[in-house]
């Protein structure tokens, strides 16, 4: 008989590991999934395993998709620490889009250098606006922020399609749903030539460092992280929970936005209603493998980021629809949270006749108080029967 | 007269889709969990029936895979957050975006598809009634099915053993438990029950409501069922009257583009989405009201004897 035991402490070795075994499962069925297809598995895990890494230029590119994940994620880390769900990335990042796109469309042929710290703050202030409606209506209101920031990204989308089909479709584009190219003054400076790496990179890094600091080594980042643990220690401690919403969500949302703003003013360089790529859903997976962790997410940020161009090439290459990257994310996150199970229990095998004397419910974890549930798994989440018994 | 009755009778067919996916998730919360992959089993319910219609031609084996599928994905996602105590919110939303991915990956060749032509449904001599008639009486049988899940369900909540044990166990697992209920194997029952509602209700929309496949077709409906379920408070009744309702707002916006209404029709797509937001910020406005009405254990989990 399989039975979970609580740990008395959660298990360090399986946070780091479980991550890892989760990706194993994910590659495991992925090569099932191939053979099932009639595909060559090794030619799938090529795809992509190697192929996104086995040349500078590759590995550019690799740089580029996870840069807008890597930054989503992090302010996602910050806000699901705190125990607030914003799911609704994708529609800030696309906000973020907007509003830098805005700004960017202003451009003429004269328009000096500072345009483009202008558009970053525009996609920086859109994303935190489009965010700050979820906040402000869970704050106000006590509406659910999960079903408001998820709706919002509907509206998000119909606001860009919007746009694009009117007020600022191109002239001159034959009707294309699209906005003018942007003015080159207005393009993300490159890193180095002949990649598509800009100064996001640069910027992605440096909010690794920042969240890192913010987190970890200071007290209105302990303040944040406490409500998400332990709500009721929170409030004894005189720690607000509404600061913390804001600012959970006030950070993502502007996260997201800046996302966006470095992706219509860099590699994409026009508004077009393909700007949504999932990115925002994508970065929530990001997230988690990387136990909200800064550091842990660069490496699940550029993970993800294989996903998004080993999709592409097996289009390409194998002739399997690209959506088997939006199947995967979903199963490494599935395993990812299977996996998780082992950061606070044991499996042990027991007879069936000794399941009469359970070792009673020693490990009462903390903050099970109201609808808090905690995110990282990093601690058990059960409750246990005392009262039952 | 006609555009009114023809109005009323898309809300209601609108309603439908919502009010079947909503009772399924008034099950799962009622037993204490809260699922966010509707959207996701939805989705693969939809291509699920679609694919068998299109191929065996029949709409009824189409819902028997819709709601199979749901069932199937509402039992992983049980295990997960029954057995292994995963986080609720965290391993819905894992089923919602494997459940888009998957259903996008499995559906690109049945895009092209079409279904077999449906004859239309009315009922003999009601159908024939002016007004009434166009508004009330030409529904497909799902339209009535739904009515009557509504009042079977009030009946099994609140009438019988079995409802007051499964209401039991959302209110309070650990008082379930020590009166030897089974808590864990009666949640994912309830689960995989709601899935199969679900389920039916995606079947229903890419067989019938919209006969077509085309990748993340649900389009939210999954999620807005979700917040009708706060809306209804937890009540089957409300739930079905929250839909109708929700359906004739979502409605409107054909009706005010056939008027000439002159807005562009991006803000008349966004309507169901801005709607739902309004409504879940009147419902939550008021704490208490929630407090009362809701399933006490929701969303926390319950592992008995560790």
């Amino acid at each position: 008989m399989l039975r979970l035991e609580v740990r008395p402490q959660p298990s360090a070795r399986w946070s780091y590991a479980s991550p890892l075994l989760a990706l194993a499962i994910t590659v495991v069925i992925g090569v099932i999934l191939f053979a099932a297809l009639g595909k060559d598995p090794v030619r799938g895990l090529q795809v992509f395993f190697w192929e996104p890494i086995k040349s500078p230029y590759a590995l550019s590119e690799l740089m580029v998709k996870a840069t807008p994940l890597l930054i989503i994620a992090l302010g996602l880390a910050v806000c699901f620490r705190s125990n607030v769900w914003n799911i609704g990335a994708e529609g800030q990042y696309l906000i973020g889009a907007i509003f830098a796109a805005g700004v960017a469309l202003t451009a003429t042929k004269e328009t000096g250098g500072w345009i483009v710290p202008a558009v970053i703050a525009a996609g920086v202030l859109g994303g935190m606006l489009w965010a700050g409606i979820t906040a402000l209506l869970r704050d106000r209101f006590n509406a659910n922020e999960i079903l408001v920031s998820l709706m919002l990204v509907y509206v998000a989308v119909q606001v860009l399609n919007y746009l694009v089909y009117g007020p600022w479709k191109d002239p001159m584009g034959y009707n294309f749903p699209q906005t003018k190219t942007f003015e080159s003054v207005t393009q993300i400076p490159r890193l180095m030539q002949g990649s598509r790496v800009n100064i996001g990179l640069l910027l992605a890094l440096a909010g690794v460092a920042a969240v890192w600091v913010f987190l970890f080594r200071t007290y209105a980042g302990f303040a944040q992280q406490v409500g998400g643990l332990a709500p009721a220690a929170a409030r004894y401690a005189g720690f607000s929970s509404r600061k913390a919403l804001w600012v959970a969500l006030l950070t993502s949302g502007g996260m997201a936005g800046l996302a966006g703003a470095l992706e219509v003013a860099g590699p994409i360089g026009q508004l077009t209603p393909y700007v949504p790529a999932g990115y925002g859903f994508a970065a929530i997976i990001v997230a988690f493998v990387g136990r909200l962790h800064p550091v842990g997410i660069v490496f699940s940020a550029i993970l993800m980021s294989m996903f998004y161009i080993g999709g592409e090439l097996a289009q390409s290459r194998l002739g399997l629809p690209k959506s088997i990257t939006g199947v995967f994310q979903g199963l490494l996150l599935f395993a990812l949270l299977a996996c998780d199970t082992l950061i606070a229990y044991r499996i042990r095998f027991t007879p069936a006749a000794l399941r009469a004397t359970p070792s009673s419910g020693r490990h009462q974890p903390p903050g099970q108080a109201g609808s808090a549930l905690p995110v990282d798994g990093t601690r058990p989440t059960s409750e246990t029967t005392e009262g039952a018994r | 007269m006609e555009p009114t009755a023809l109005l009323i009778a898309a809300s209601l067919n609108a309603g439908t889709v919502l009010a079947i996916a909503s009772l399924g998730l008034l099950i799962n919360e009622k037993a204490g969990i809260v699922n966010l992959g509707a959207e996701g089993m939805m989705l693969c319910a939809a291509l699920a029936g679609f694919a068998t219609v299109v191929h065996t031609g029949s709409t009824a084996a189409g819902f028997a895979a819709g709601m199979a599928a749901g069932a199937l994905l509402a039992a992983v996602f049980g295990l997960l957050v029954i057995w292994l105590n995963t986080n609720q919110y965290a391993t819905g939303l894992a089923l919602s975006l494997f459940g888009g991915g998957f259903s996008a990956f499995a559906g690109t060749a049945y895009v092209q598809e079409k279904l077999p032509e449906q004859s239309q449904f009315a009922i003999p001599l009601l159908a024939d009634i002016p007004f009434l008639g166009n508004a009330l009486f030409k529904h497909h049988p799902m339209v009535y099915v739904c009515v009557g899940l509504v009042f079977g369900l009030i009946w099994f909540l609140y009438r019988t053993r079995a409802g007051l044990v499964l209401r039991s166990v959302g209110e309070s697992p650990e008082s379930a438990h020590a009166l030897g209920y089974p808590v864990r194997r009666i949640r994912l029952l309830a689960v995989v029950a709601g899935g199969a509602l679900c389920g039916l209700a995606g079947a229903y929309v890419s067989t019938v409501y919209t006969p077509l496949w085309v990748e993340g077709m649900i389009a939210g409906k999954g999620w807005i069922a979700l917040a009708l379920t706060t809306f209804a408070t937890w009540r089957p009744a409300r739930v079905l009257l929250g839909t109708y309702l929700f359906g004739g707002v979502t409605m409107l916006q054909f009706h005010l583009q056939g008027m000439g209404v002159n807005v562009p029709s991006q803000f008349l797509t966004m309507m169901p989405y801005v709607a739902t937001i309004v409504v879940l910020v009147l419902i939550s406005r008021n704490p208490t009201w929630i407090r009362v009405n809701m399933p006490a254990s929701i969303g926390k989990p319950f592992y008995p004897g560790s």
